[in-house]
Order: structure tokens, then sequence, then C-alpha cells
């Protein structure tokens, strides 16, 4: 008697565990799913934010709107994926964030200009210099072929690595090192994108860019990006460069 | 009660105090940004305003335990000064984040509310012994203006021994002997002395375990990020008052630091040590190579152009720094360089420990370095030879000074540059020969600003040497990153521009002017949305035979979306860019990244000024409201509104002209002495001296007149000495500009010494009018001052930004007026 009322304990506690267990596992993925389905509601909405503001820098940015391709690989990559855990609500705001070492996240809005800027295509492939959270190589990896990514501080390098090897972006390759002289064995590149600080443009990488390539360089403070300079190399090798500003504005009145 | 008051005890902490808020200022703009330095200080001198309604709502408990909260309020100071200082370093306050994240806002306010508490220990101290003492108001008005001279003094000699976290130490020692003066001062002799010095000893080891720590420089500041790199040290570190200079090391991955550079450049730059001034703004010390051409990449730079037009025999540059500039000379050829560095710490370096990394540039057979100011160098060698007027310089060079992040965000907007003036500009085109080149390089913005505004005093200063036919004597070219502005006092050439041209093709710049070009020539490299610096160079210039009635030019500096008209000497704002109607254009594209485009710092002034009139009206009015209910109870709080009103207005008053009148003087002196460590210790302390005297004079040289004979005299005086220094005081600086420096300081203390005498005389005598029956007024009185002097500080720095510094020492004159009339209308209704 004793014995069965043991046995019998035994089992109803194994079983309360068992669907304790079960319970607990389908609840966190629902829950999961149900993150990830506000993740992608937010990420919608930030795509609307993106076009709006598009729309209205349109003519200073000598296009109507995104390319469509550009504005579907910002929603998918899940960008609360490439933020620090203390910011991650705040990972679809149209805002840059901070992500340690100094560095940051650019706002979205900036990384859909850039990447638009660039004209990519399939067969593409990009040379990132500055990793960072590995947003931007990201996005870029959704519409190229392949892209190369350097990272100059190595913690931040390795996070991005991780980050890529968990969410399968098998086409993208990193390095921890100095983005001086560019890539050259995976050289030449159709674009370009230096994010990293530089006093000045090197030769190396002007050098592996494709005739015909465009190389993208945000200037700014830490947070903010002041302007954007798309240097084009024509087919004869020389370069033309332009100074946009991402921001529909402009100096003079036209009244003189 | 004693029948003296801690005078000693009092001096002395008004000294620490007014160190410690010069040192705070220092060690934040290290660890933030100067223009949030700024911003964060000012208003922690609220702490003030605050002491004010402290002590009058607690000012009966407080006068009855005089002995203890005196020492009391000293000792804590003493110990707040070093723990608040590192509370707040770990505050992890951004600036630039506080656009979109609103819990910036509260790590901002937790600043201002730590860092004011040292403060509102010490003017409660201060306020108290008026409280207690006040038929000596004088004298402790005197001691205490006399304890912030010498401080000032004191802080700028231990900034230049001293690192600043050790001369924060120092301060709160100093904060300690004060303490135990005052001890030793108002204390009875009893055993309560034993325990007193035993707590003062518990504040000298808890200071001592407190100080031990590093300064924790914000993570955005370009030191800081650079030292996230493997392989990056700091290998030396200087501090003086002019700031804190770091010298990094990066042994895998090198600095290559060499803006402006074309992009068809392909000689990368040699070896090179980081080097920082306050943890930002780096420029490069360049190992000096073996052979010369390593150096081509410095041909390959805007600023290269001059040396393609001609020979440039003797040259002079401004802002030597790490010697970018004179290796770029070395590298044309170049026979004579005199070069000239405001900060005599980096010309230490550059000679001693690193003079062998840098090939001893500045001991070169050719070259010569003078430490000091450029305006003091020129007038100095106008001097030596007066007949020639020394205008042999085949080049001036002005380098890029400032870092671009800061330039390009607007931060130096508060910042006065006595460099970059129509005045300035005059000198150097009078000291270049009559083929010479003034090279002014500057940062390339999109929307363009400095470069505009550059050009715009470049003309006025041509037009105020009555050159004729302007245009003919400007090029401007520019790259993506930099642009140079040529100019002569003679027209350009045909042979000049046919090499400009030739510079400009092979190194991929664009031309933006010179005399003869054509529209289609602009823009054509790197590409802006339209030919922005053709555009304006072509407004400008478009009728520079007759400048006086050029409407083209005005039209543009009108329709213009930033601030582009030309800096002076009395509007020394050339970083100023900040239009009203920018502003709320880019406000309403906040979303769209329009806030970058505002000037940052004029924002910074305006945010800091509204804050402190805001907390201003709480810190006022709040005794007020508490003294109207006691006011039932006890008479001495009754006082009618009206006589409240003349009473606020007065020390109001008192409180916005003192500072309006220091600040602006310090400016105008700043010129005369040049350099920034003569002037401020120098004008700072004789203000506060010479005031401190003028109070003390009050009960003594003059105790025989009434206060209204007094005040009326001394009102009068300051303005007549005011609008006579306002009218006079350039002119006359410009005659004796070329008089060695112990001269011109002794000049400075001479026509500083009576304004400030009897500027030190309003505030006393009419403290010592709230008689009895009203002294419960007195701290609010006090509270007022400081709150004044807040408010004025930022006021000073607007006024000077938009109508120049004559008219905020005509503003002073004003307001000094109405507290006379204020004064004498209240003695005639019998009032205070």
């Amino acid at each position: 008697m004793k014995a069965m009322t043991l046995q019998k304990w035994i089992l109803s506690i194994s079983l309360f565990f068992l669907s304790l267990a079960f319970g607990l596992f389908i609840s966190s993925q629902t829950l999961a799913s149900s993150m990830e389905e506000r993740y992608m509601k937010k990420r919608q909405h930030m795509i609307q934010l993106i076009e709006q503001d598009v729309h209205q820098t349109s003519q200073y940015l000598d296009t109507e709107a995104l390319d469509t391709k550009v504005l579907k690989a910002i929603a998918t990559v899940p960008r609360h994926k490439f933020v620090t855990p203390d910011t991650i609500e705040q990972a679809y705001h149209n805002n840059p964030l901070p992500i340690g070492y100094g560095q940051t996240i650019s706002q979205p809005y900036i990384v859909a200009i850039m990447t638009d800027l660039l004209k990519l295509t399939a067969n593409d492939t990009v040379l990132e210099i500055g990793t960072g959270s590995g947003y931007q190589a990201a996005v870029l990896s959704e519409l190229v072929h392949r892209v190369y990514s350097i990272e100059i501080i190595a913690p931040l390098g390795e996070q991005a690595e991780l980050r890529f090897r968990e969410l399968g972006y098998t086409n993208i390759t990193t390095k921890i090192g100095d983005g001086y002289y560019g890539w050259q064995e995976q050289a030449p590149f159709d674009a370009i994108i230096v994010t990293a600080a530089a006093s000045h443009i090197p030769h190396a990488l002007i050098e592996q860019l494709k005739p015909g390539g465009k190389m993208i360089i945000p200037v700014g403070g830490n947070f903010t990006t002041q302007q954007l300079l798309l240097i084009t190399k024509q087919p004869d090798g020389q370069l033309q460069t332009q100074q946009i500003l991402p921001v529909r504005f402009v100096p003079l009145t036209g009244e003189h | 009660m004693q029948l003296k008051p801690p005078l000693l005890s009092l001096s002395l902490i008004s000294a620490t105090a007014l160190a410690y808020e010069i040192l705070l200022m220092r060690l934040f703009s290290i660890i933030q940004w100067h223009h949030f330095a700024y911003m964060i200080i000012s208003l922690a001198l609220l702490g003030y305003g605050i002491s004010g309604t402290l002590v009058s709502l607690l000012q009966d408990t407080l006068k009855r335990y005089f002995h203890i909260a005196y020492p009391l309020f000293l000792f804590l100071f003493s110990v707040s000064s070093v723990s608040c200082f590192f509370t707040a370093q770990n505050i992890p306050f951004n600036p630039e984040a506080i656009l979109w994240d609103t819990q910036q806002v509260w790590y901002l306010l937790s600043l201002f509310l730590l860092l004011s508490l040292p403060f509102l220990l010490v003017a409660s101290a201060i306020c108290l012994v008026f409280l207690c003492y006040p038929e000596q108001i004088a004298k402790i008005y005197a001691a205490d203006l006399l304890g912030a001279g010498g401080g000032s003094i004191g802080i700028i000699i231990l900034l230049f021994y001293f690192f600043p976290v050790t001369t924060l130490l120092v301060i709160s020692l100093g904060g300690l002997i004060a303490t135990l003066i005052a001890l030793l001062e108002i204390t009875p002799k009893d055993k309560t002395k034993s325990v007193s010095f035993f707590i003062v000893l518990t504040g000298l080891i808890f200071v001592l375990t407190v100080q031990n720590q590093p300064l924790k420089i914000s993570p955005y500041k370009d030191e800081a990020k650079v030292l996230n790199i493997s392989g990056t040290r700091i290998i030396e570190q200087q501090s003086s008052p002019l700031g804190l200079l770091s010298i990094v090391e990066s042994v895998l991955v090198p600095f290559r630091h060499a803006p402006g550079l074309s992009l068809y450049n392909s000689q990368e730059p040699p070896e090179q040590l980081g080097l920082f001034s306050d943890a930002s703004n780096m420029t490069a010390i360049t190992r000096f190579p073996d052979k010369l051409e390593k150096l081509s990449y410095l041909d390959q730079v805007t600023s290269a152009l001059p040396y393609h037009l001609k020979n440039i025999h003797h040259l002079l540059i401004i802002g030597a720094g790490g010697g970018s500039d004179i290796l770029q000379a070395m590298f044309h050829k170049t026979e004579q360089i005199d070069a000239v560095e405001l900060n005599p710490k980096i010309i230490e370096l550059l000679t001693n420990q690193f003079a062998q990394y840098s090939g001893n540039i500045y001991s070169h057979d050719n070259v010569h370095i003078y430490s000091g100011d450029i305006r003091a160098f020129l007038s100095r060698s106008k001097m030596k030879k007066k007949d020639k007027l020394n205008s042999h310089y085949d080049l001036i060079q002005i380098s890029l000074m400032d870092s671009f992040n800061a330039s390009a965000s607007g931060l130096y907007a508060l910042n006065e540059s006595y460099l970059y003036t129509t005045e300035a500009l005059q000198l150097y085109l009078q000291h270049l020969n009559q083929n010479g080149y003034l090279a002014i390089s500057r940062w390339v913005k999109t929307p363009p600003r400095d470069a505009i505004k550059m050009l715009a005093t470049a003309v006025q200063a041509l037009e105020n040497l009555a050159i004729k036919d302007i245009a003919d004597h400007i090029v401007l070219i520019r790259g993506w990153q930099t642009s140079t502005l040529l100019v002569k006092k003679s027209p350009f050439n045909s042979l000049e521009i046919k090499q400009l041209k030739h510079f400009s093709q092979t190194r991929g710049f664009d031309v933006a002017w010179y005399p003869g070009i054509k529209a289609g020539e602009a823009n054509q490299v790197n590409r802006f949305r339209e030919a922005y610096f053709y555009q304006a160079a072509s407004a400008i210039l478009s009728d520079s035979k007759n400048p006086s009635s050029n409407l083209p030019k005005k039209q543009f500096l009108h329709n213009y979306k930033y601030y582009v008209y030309p800096a002076s000497d009395d509007k020394p704002f050339f970083h100023h860019f900040f239009k009203w109607s920018t502003f709320s254009e880019l406000l309403s594209l906040r979303n769209q990244g329009g806030l970058v485009l505002v000037e940052m710092g004029y924002v910074v002034l305006l945010v800091t000024l509204a804050l402190a009139i805001f907390s201003s009206i709480i810190l006022v009015m709040l005794p007020l409201l508490v003294f109207h209910f006691r006011a039932k109870t006890k008479v001495e709080f009754s006082l009618p509104v009206k006589k409240r009103l003349k009473l606020f207005l007065y020390f109001f008053f008192i409180g916005l002209a003192f500072l309006l009148i220091e600040i602006a003087m310090m400016q105008k002196f700043i010129l005369f002495l040049h350099h920034p460590i003569y002037a401020i210790p120098v004008v700072l302390s004789a203000f506060m001296i010479f005031a401190g005297l003028g109070s003390a004079g009050t009960t003594g040289l003059f105790s025989r007149l009434s206060q209204r004979q007094l005040l009326l005299i001394a009102i009068l005086s300051i303005a007549f000495i005011g609008i006579c220094y306002s009218m006079f005081l350039s002119s006359l600086f410009a005659v004796i500009a070329a008089y060695p420096i112990y001269l011109k300081i002794l000049i400075s203390l001479t026509l500083i010494a009576p304004l400030a005498l009897f500027m030190g005389m309003p505030f006393p005598i009419a403290l010592s009018r709230l008689g009895p029956g009203k002294r419960t007024y007195i701290p609010w009185a006090w509270g007022i001052n400081g709150c004044a002097s807040v408010i004025s500080a930022v006021l000073a720095s607007l006024l000077a930004i938009h109508f120049g510094f004559t008219l905020v020492i005509l503003t002073a004159v004003v307001l000094y007026i109405f507290c006379l009339l204020i004064f004498i209308s209240d003695e005639e209704s019998k009032v205070v």
C-alpha cells in the first residue's frame, strides 16, 4: 500500500513536472513567435517612417522613393538582434543607438539611404570598413552576392561574427584588423562602404573599387550623420564625388 | 556670538570655491565637451541662489547655531567638492543623445544637483556670516572678494604644476584648512575643539581615500575611442590651464592622420603619434622620415596651393601644433619658417621628449618657433621693424586647428576667437610683402559655412585696407573635406591662375573662385547639389569695385541660412553660424535628421539661459511665499510688495551689471594681453581684489560720506569709466599693443583698478541698509545676487554674439543707473 502510494506520488510529481515543462515550452514558443510578430510589426512601422522621410527628402536625394529591394532588406533584418540588451526596446525607433566601445548603430533612415545610393545588384560583392554591430552588413547581405567586412575593435568584430553565424548570414565574411589596405584577396568590389572614421580615404580602397563602382562614406558625429560622401569611379578611372545632405534643406534661397 | 566675523576662513573658502569653479570647468572639458561643461558649471553656480533660499527659510535655526553651522558648511564643502565630482563623472550623460533619449534629461538634472551642492554649502556659509554680522557687511564682502581674487590666481598656478585630479585634492584640503581656521576663529575655547579636530581629520582621510580615482572620459570622445583599438596606449600626458595633452602611441594600426588629402594621393603618411587635447581634437606628431619624398602626401592637400603659385622664401605658420605645416614647408624647401604656437606645452613636448621622433623640427636652423599668441607676435615684430612694418612674409598660413566634428556640430559657437576677425586679417595682410599670400584652410561642411564666412571676413579686411577690385585679390579652392582661401594685396596674375588650375586639376580639387572664373568651371569634381561655394563667392564679390553699395552681397548675407557676416574684434564669434529662421526650419525637419544641421553651441547657450531663469524664479519666489505666512506672526518678515520689488530689482540689477562688465572687460583685455593665461588671472583677480578694496572702503576711507552720496559717486564713476572704456579702450590698446607684457599687465591693473573699486561698493552699501527689522531679507538679497550672476554670465555671451562687447558694457552701465534711481527713490520714500 505504502509502495503504491509512493509510486503514485512519484508518478504524479513526474507528470506534473512533465506537463509544466511542456506548458512552459509551448508558452515560450508562443511567446517567442508573438515577440517575433511584435518585432515584425515594429519593423513594418519603421519602414513606413523611412518611406515618409525619403519621400519628403526625395528631390535632394535625386530619387522619388527608395529601391523596394532595399526596403525589403531592412524589413527582413531583425535589428533588435544587433543592439545591446538595454536598448532592445528602442531597436526600431528611427534613432541611432550606442553599441559599446564608443561606437553606434546608425539611424535606420541613414542606413536605408546609404544602401540605396550604392545601387546594388544581386551579383555584387561589397566591402565594408567598420563592421560595428553588423547591422549594415546584414542589410547588404540581403541584396548582394557577398559581403566582406573589416572591424578594427576586436570585441565588436567577434560579437558581429557570432551574430552572423547565429542568424545564418552565410554570405558575410568578416575579419578583425586594419581596414586601410582594404581586402586585396577579394578585390575588386562593386561597392565599398566606409563607416569607420578616417582622416582621409585610403588609396587602396579606391584601387579596389571596380570601374563604375561606388563608395559611400557617412561624415559626422558619433551618433549623427551630417553628410554623405558618394564617390563614383568612372569607367576611365577618374573619380567623381558628390556631397549629399540627407535633409531637405537648401542653404541658398535663390533670390540672388 | 563673537564680535569679529571669521574673515580669514571666509576669505580662504571664497578662494577655494572660485578655484573649484574653474577646476570643474577644466575637469568637465576633459571628460565631456567644453560647451556642456560650460552649461553644467553655469547651472551648478545656481548653488549661490539656492543658498539664499535655504538660509532665508532656516535663518532662525542657523543663526542660533552659527558656531556649528558655519564650520560644518565649510567642512561639508571640502568633502563634497571631491565626492560630488567623482559621483558626477560616473553619470553616463551623453549630450548627443539628448535629442531622442529622455533619460538624458534626468542625467543632466542629477549632474546639476550634485555639482551645485558644494557651491550651495560655500554660499550658505558666506550668507550666514552676512546674516550674523550685519554691521560689518562691507568688511565681509571685501574678504569674500579678496579671497576670490586670490583663488583666481592660485588656480592658474596650480593647474600649471598639477594634474586636474591632484588640483581637486589641493582644493579640498584648502577647504579643510578653512574649516580649521573657522573653528579657531569662532568656537569658544572648550573641549569641543578636540572633537572638531577629530572631525577634520576624518575629512582628510575621506578625501584622500576618495580622490584616488582616474578620470572617466566619455566613451564617445576621440581619445577614448582610439584607446579601444589594440596596441594603443597613452605614453605621455602634460597638463596646463590651456588643456590636458595626451600623446597616444598605436603600434598595430598606424594613425595616418592627414585630413584634406586628395583622392588621387598614393603616399601613405609616415609613422605618427596621436596628440589629443582634452581627449579630443586629435592632431599628429609625425616621425621625421629618412627621405623628404615620404612627405609628398602633404603636397596633396588644398593648403599646399600657395607653394605652387610662387617660390615661398619666408613663411609664417599660425598654430604650429604637431608640426605638419612645418613638414609641408620643409617638403617645399622653404628657406625660413617662423611658427607660432599658443600652447607652450606642445612646444615643450616637441623640443624635449619627442624632439628626436619629430626630427627636431622646432629646433631646425631655418625654423623659429614663438610661444604665444599670433597677434602679440606680429605686434612685437611690428615694433622691432617700425620703418618697414615687418611686411616681408611670402606666405602666412593658418592651419586647421579645430577638429571637424566639433566644428561641424557648431560646438565652438560660444568660443571667442581673435584669430579670424576682420582686424586680425588686416594685421596678417599688413605683414605680407606685396605679392605674399594669406592662406586660410577650413573644413568643408554641407551646407558650407566656414569658408563663406572666411571669404566675407577677408573681403571686409581688404575693403578696410582700401584695396580696389577685391575680386582680383582672392582665390578659393576646395576638396571634399577642406577648402583653402588665398588672399593677396596685389591682384593674382595670369601665371598664378594657370598654376592654380593645374594644381586643382591634378589633385581632383574644385576651383570655387579666381579672377575671371566662369560659372561652368565650378562644382565639377566634388559636386554639391548646386555650386554653393561659387554662388557665394560671386555674390560676395559681384561688385567689388564699389563694395559699400554691393547689393548682391548684402542680399546674400541676409538670405543665407547660416550667419556668415564677418567676425570683428567686438563680435569675435567666427564659429557662430546660428540663425533663428533656419532653426525653426530645421526643427520641422527633425525626423529627417534636420537637427544635425543646427548649430548646437548656440542652442546650449539658450537652454542654459532658460534653465537659469526658470530656476531663479522658483528660488526667488519660494522665500517670499514663506515670508508671507510668517509675517503674520513675526513682524520682521513683513515688507510691502512695492518695497520687496525694489529690493529685488536693486540686487538683481547689481548682480547682472557686475558680471556683464567683468566678462566684457575680460574679453577686451584678452585681446590686449593676447594670452588667456595672462589675461584671465590678471583681469579676474584685479576685478575681485579692487572690488574687495572698494567694498572695504565704504566703511573706511569713504565713511564720512552718506551712503547716498557714496552710491551716487560710485555709480556715476562706473558709468563714466565704463563709457570711456567702451569708446577709447580699443584705440588705446592699438597704440600700446607692442609694449612688453609686464608693462601691459601693469597698464591693465591700472585701468581695471578704478572701475572695480567703484563696482565693489553698490552691493555692500545696500545690504548694510537692510538695518534692524529687515535683516531677515539679507539672505534673500544674497540669493537674488547669486541667481543674477548666473544669468548674467550667459546673457553676456548672448548679447556679445548679437550686438558686440561694447553693448554689453553699455547695458551694464544702464543697469547700474537703474540701481541708483531705485536707491534714491527708495530713500525718499524711506523704504529699505
